[in-house]
């Protein structure tokens, strides 16, 4: 898909950045590089682009209570957050009047996908909504535009309307009476491509406009789009006053940021994207799930609001703290154990990791009743056998089998766990003895499963 | 001689080709207006100003020159002012109209117009949907057609609705012959078919028109380079230019594009079209830059005598400085 790309680059600017506890100046002015790189490569227009990168740099450096996860989350967020922002917070669906036909008048460059579209759309209006459409061809200079309606208008088996080499507004005149005296439900004008510096054919829009008041005036932006998209959307705005725009050829590699200028500049809303070459290929927009392709990281925003909520951040330290000293006790896995569990359940977590590995259900199970196992028999030990775990030998294994209702084996499992986690503690002392911060890399949060 | 004044020099001696200067100059006017205003009000008398790079950065980024190729241009260019001690805002300007130059030359002599060192001589037109190309053709044609070559077109987009019949209606405005297959047949047959024809009523230039497709259609990709394969049977040495058609609204995606479809069948050399619009078409210095693509030809309108020889002198002086 279109946003791949981009996708793609947020992705590894974020992986540099895992492993960092904090955020600093530097490793955030990297990041912020990156971004700015990945965008203008995306051509998102320059002057977003600075705004853009200006709005995370100071999100983020505002935000010291999120020193609790790591910086690769809280940026994740605060970028898309500010890309939702920028595409627009809101779905904008179209509206459909009840007592007479919508009509639709679709604008734009030449080349950008306007007969196409508009052979889309008809199809989208009368098989997905049993609209009974009319397609009129208002391109008069194109060399068989009016053809290429035609034949599109039999594909989708709406009615083509065309008065030949008339005057466009004529066109237009006519088609809306049709459509009104023999109750369509849809009237799509297809208009020639054109350069929004003619005036004269800017005229004849604006014209057909007042002749016909379309309910919805929809601008054409191809994908591939360079930095002038702004100036063109921004000029079909005013003269004509749009209600939206459609992206096209998102099917490509073209990563379409001029639908984050033209959103925010402009305010015109992206209703619909392209997504191929056959008739059916168009698609509703939705700018919060394009932001979160963009990022590509499933729900990982939910995932870090989660981890907020739930980690009580003193605790935390004092484990830590603990468990550098060197005190690691049966209690603290145990503890430990239950701070991941508060997340909610395992494998509900396991959903909002991005890049995790699909993991059956049978296998999030096994690994929810592990834990439990894990409480029961750690609750069936005295204290001592808890702060020394040394001292547990075959009697006082057979005791607390019989008393938490498990086998022997199960026993040695939690203890083999035990001594791995106490592995870990001792390999994070030896790494902050040495001058590092966090977690030695490569390790995981112990823990976890 | 400096390169600078090398290129003055150039300038001086090509009144006789006033005629393309004009069209060039009328075209170009929108574009190269904004361009030119940005970097004269940098400052008002003609010391460099401090934010120069800065601002130079947003007008290439803004001209879709590319981020990679801007920071390329930008460092090379602060090399050189600061080794030529240069401080006037018009010898910087300078400096970085040679700086583009000669990054877009690299020393190669670049023939735009087709030479027609066989007959026929066969020119295969690619492109993604949408950029101008079977309008690109009917310059193409008309601007051979004045040079007495015998032209014949080949309608080998079968996909899109209407295709065929567009390019028919050139034909007949040009009164060429147009070589078409049913629609949705394979488009390579018609090439086929139109090779041959082309061969046997001794045609100088035969175009084959092909149908828009995204670079990222495998399959589609392939079938270009089965339509180069096929005409290869009848005539060995085709297609002996294959133009990429580029729409001057292009972003960077444009260099993507040009990859993949050299991939596919060599391109030698992209058509920039709809340079009358208000887009800056830099994206052609990043293609040239990264594949060595040169632009051949240039359309700046919807006439069919709006297609013009590309020449760079041109492009970059209207682009950087001169108004």
């Amino acid at each position: 898909m279109a946003f791949e790309a981009l996708t793609d680059k947020f992705s590894s600017i974020i992986k540099r950045l895992k492993g960092e506890t904090y955020l600093t100046e530097k490793n955030m002015e990297e990041m912020l590089k990156s971004i700015r790189l990945a965008l203008l490569d995306a051509d998102v227009n320059y002057k977003v682009v600075k705004e853009f990168v200006n709005n995370v740099k100071n999100k983020a450096l505002g935000q010291e209570v999120y020193k609790k996860v790591n910086p690769s989350q809280m940026i994740t967020k605060i970028v898309h957050d500010e890309l939702v922002t920028l595409l627009g917070s809101t779905d904008s669906e179209i509206k459909y009047p009840t007592t007479r036909p919508i009509i639709v008048m679709l604008v734009g460059l030449q080349g950008t996908g306007k007969t196409t579209t508009a052979g889309k759309l008809a199809k989208y209006f009368q098989e997905k909504l049993h609209k009974k459409t009319i397609l009129a061809a208002c391109d008069i200079y194109r060399p068989a535009a009016i053809d290429q309606l035609e034949q599109i208008s039999k594909q989708v088996n709406a009615t083509f309307f065309s008065l030949g080499k008339e005057n466009p507004v004529t066109i237009a005149k006519k088609a809306k009476e049709l459509a009104f005296n023999e109750h369509y439900d849809a009237l799509i004008l297809d208009t020639a491509g054109r350069l929004q510096i003619d005036e004269q054919l800017m005229d004849e829009l604006k014209n057909i406009k007042a002749e016909v008041s379309p309910d919805e005036i929809l601008l054409l932006v191809d994908a591939a789009s360079g930095q002038d998209a702004i100036n063109v959307a921004l000029a079909f705005n005013e003269k004509l006053g749009l209600s939206g725009c459609i992206m096209s050829k998102l099917d490509g590699d073209a990563r379409g940021g001029a639908s984050l200028s033209i959103r925010h500049l402009t305010n015109v809303p992206i209703k619909f994207i392209g997504i191929g070459e056959k008739l059916i290929d168009l698609d509703a927009f939705h700018p919060d799930r394009m932001a979160d392709r963009i990022l590509g990281m499933g729900d990982v925003v939910s995932l870090v609001e989660k981890v907020k909520d739930q980690i009580d951040e003193k605790e935390m330290e004092k484990e830590s703290k603990k468990m550098l000293s060197g005190s690691f006790t049966l209690d603290d896995m145990l503890h430990q154990m239950k701070q991941v569990k508060r997340l909610g359940s395992l494998s509900g977590i396991l959903k909002l990791i991005p890049g995790m590995p699909k993991i059956t259900d049978e296998q999030k199970e096994k690994a929810e009743q592990e834990m439990k196992n894990f409480e029961v028999i750690i609750n069936s030990m005295t204290k001592e056998e808890r702060e020394h775990p040394e001292i547990l030998k075959n009697s006082r294994k057979i005791r607390i089998a019989k008393g938490s209702g498990k086998t022997s084996y199960d026993i040695n499992r939690v203890l083999k766990k035990y001594e791995q986690m106490k592995e870990v503690t001792k390999r994070m002392k030896d790494y902050r003895k040495n001058g590092g911060r966090g977690l030695p890399p490569g390790m995981n949060f112990p823990g976890a499963f | 001689m400096g390169l600078f004044s090398f290129l003055k020099e150039k300038f001086l001696h090509k009144e006789k080709k006033a005629d393309t200067i004009l069209t060039y100059d009328k075209g170009l006017n929108k574009a190269k207006k904004a361009f030119t205003d940005k970097i004269n009000k940098l400052t008002p008398d003609d010391s460099i100003p401090n934010n120069y790079f800065e601002r130079l950065e947003e007008i290439l980024i803004e001209a879709d020159v590319g981020i990679n190729l801007t920071t390329n241009i930008i460092n090379n260019l602060a090399k050189t002012i600061k080794e030529e001690k240069i401080r006037s805002l018009s010898a910087a300007n300078e400096a970085l109209v040679s700086e583009m130059f000669k990054d877009y030359m690299k020393e190669e002599n670049i023939v735009n117009d087709i030479s027609f060192n066989e007959t026929p001589t066969v020119l295969l037109v690619v492109g993604v949907n949408g950029v101008g190309k079977t309008t690109s053709i009917a310059k193409l044609a008309n601007r051979y057609l004045k040079m007495n070559k015998k032209v014949m077109l080949a309608a080998a987009d079968t996909f899109r609705a209407g295709a065929i019949e567009q390019l028919k209606a050139w034909g007949e405005r040009l009164k060429i012959e147009v070589i078409t297959g049913a629609v949705n047949s394979d488009p390579a047959s018609v090439a086929y078919v139109a090779a041959k024809k082309a061969k046997e009523q001794n045609v100088d230039l035969l175009i084959v028109d092909t149908a828009g497709r995204l670079q990222t259609k495998v399959n589609l990709m392939n079938e270009l380079s089965k339509i180069a394969r096929v005409i290869k049977k009848e005539i060995p040495n085709a297609p002996h230019e294959t133009f990429l058609i580029l729409d001057a609204t292009t972003g960077q995606n444009g260099v993507i594009q040009a990859k993949a479809f050299n991939e596919a069948t060599k391109i030698t050399g992209a058509v920039i079209t709809k340079m009358d619009g208000t887009s800056k078409g830099g994206i052609l210095l990043a293609i040239r830059h990264d594949l060595n693509i040169p632009v051949r030809f240039i359309g700046l309108g919807e006439t069919l005598d709006d297609l013009k020889e590309f020449d760079i002198n041109l492009y970059l002086h209207g682009l950087c400085v001169e108004e």
